[in-house]
């Protein structure tokens, strides 16, 4: 039983078809402030070349699905967000979930018209991510108390962690593409082995007001999960 | 007979939209969410079938699962409370109860708020010690589950007393 179906699915759209508008103003705001940033690469192009590019074929790694929010819960320990979009869209399971910020979660069970999304504030997460200055790479997890806090574990020991370091996703994984922003090192001590860091990070995202999505689809996964698959079954 | 079914019915409907609509976005102090559908249960007619009660406590536990993607926590805490519910009624009226007299809005208050906070107590444990689900976090299970069973007793109250119809 999940909340993605035309009941839940259904009572959650039209509370949020009035919901909605109160958030308009916070909403507006961040999507000029998305606006902004991407302007900002736009007018300083790394490349000294301005390639053209074709834009009538698709031939990137990653395809990008936007889907409005209708549930959002961060008060309890397994938390779930509910958006709109579902089969009919083009969204399958385990997709990652992002918003212009950073990451939110990935997605567990898909409907026609809806899905669910396993938080980052979920006490089943477990996301890759690394250290955005050395690389050194951690699993995320959350604890179930504070929804701004979540805790990057299994960090190496040798690993320059400083106060105020940014936190991205790893691009271990096929879920999320190398690079999305996470949340900055707010304390970190040494676990009882004395060999790893428990980082706690401050989200980027404010995960109580999430009002549109971005979806992110991995166009290469299925070539390579039958690699990988392929890999492990001639040893 | 089917006073009490229409009633009944509009009561399991209301209150589990107000739970996933309203209540259940609350979060009051970070993280204190009152669970006023328990109501239903508390309210269900007394002399009734305890069979009927017991499955449709269960409904009304997976109804709010299936909102809240909680599996089968409420269901589960739902079913508790209603199977714990003649032991209370028992050892809060006594005599009254076995004579099926009492009705939950012309009994004295202290009563009331007996009966309503020891079972909201019973289904608030058992839903954050599934929620939770690690003993170590005991201490938390207790904090989460006097400040939300106070809150939902104090809404209970309240609704009790907006919603009783008066008779003199």
């Amino acid at each position: 039983m999940n909340s993605a179906n035309f009941l839940s699915g259904g009572i959650y759209t039209s509370l949020s078809n009035v919901s909605d508008y109160f958030d308009l103003k916070i909403h507006n705001e961040q999507l000029l402030e998305e606006n902004r940033i991407l302007r900002q690469q736009l007018f300083n192009t790394m490349d000294s070349v301005n390639v053209k590019r074709d834009t009538s074929t698709f031939d990137g790694t990653y395809q990008f699905f936007k889907a409005r929010v209708i549930n959002n819960n961060y008060a309890l320990r397994d938390n779930f967000i509910t958006l709109r979009a579902g089969k009919r869209d083009g969204i399958i399971k385990d997709l990652g979930v992002i918003t212009s910020k950073g990451i939110v979660g990935v997605i567990d069970q898909v409907s026609n018209k809806f899905s669910t999304v396993v938080s980052i504030l979920n006490s089943n997460s477990q996301i890759n991510a690394k250290l955005k200055k050395s690389g050194h790479f951690g699993i995320l997890e959350w604890d179930g108390k504070d929804p701004n806090i979540v805790k990057l574990v299994d960090v190496q020991e040798k690993a320059p962690v400083a106060k105020g370091d940014t936190i991205v996703t790893g691009g271990m994984s096929t879920i999320f593409p190398e690079g999305i922003g996470i949340g900055t090192i707010s304390s970190f001590q040494l676990d009882a082995s004395q060999n790893y860091y428990n980082i706690n990070i401050k989200l980027f995202n404010d995960m109580t007001n999430i009002g549109h999505v971005y979806i992110i689809k991995n166009l290469d996964r299925k070539e390579i999960e039958i690699l990988e698959e392929q890999t492990s079954d001639e040893q | 007979m089917n006073n009490d079914f229409t009633k009944n019915s509009l009561r399991f409907v209301l209150l589990i939209l107000a739970q996933v609509l309203i209540f259940n976005h609350i979060n009051f102090l970070g993280f204190i969410n009152p669970y006023p559908y328990v109501l239903f249960i508390l309210l269900f007619p007394i002399g009734d079938n305890r069979t009927l009660l017991i499955i449709l406590s269960f409904f009304l536990g997976i109804t709010l699962d299936m909102f809240s993607n909680s599996g089968g926590m409420h269901a589960a805490a739902s079913l508790v409370m209603a199977y714990s519910r003649p032991w209370v009624l028992r050892s809060v009226f006594g005599v009254a109860y076995e004579y099926n007299t009492i009705r939950i809005t012309n009994i004295s208050f202290t009563e009331r708020f007996i009966y309503i906070i020891t079972l909201v107590l019973i289904h608030h444990f058992v839903l954050f010690l599934l929620e939770t689900f690690n003993v170590s976090d005991i201490l938390y299970i207790f904090k989460k589950t006097l400040f939300s069973g106070i809150f939902t007793l104090i809404l209970s109250l309240i609704f009790i007393t907006l919603f009783s119809a008066k008779r003199k």
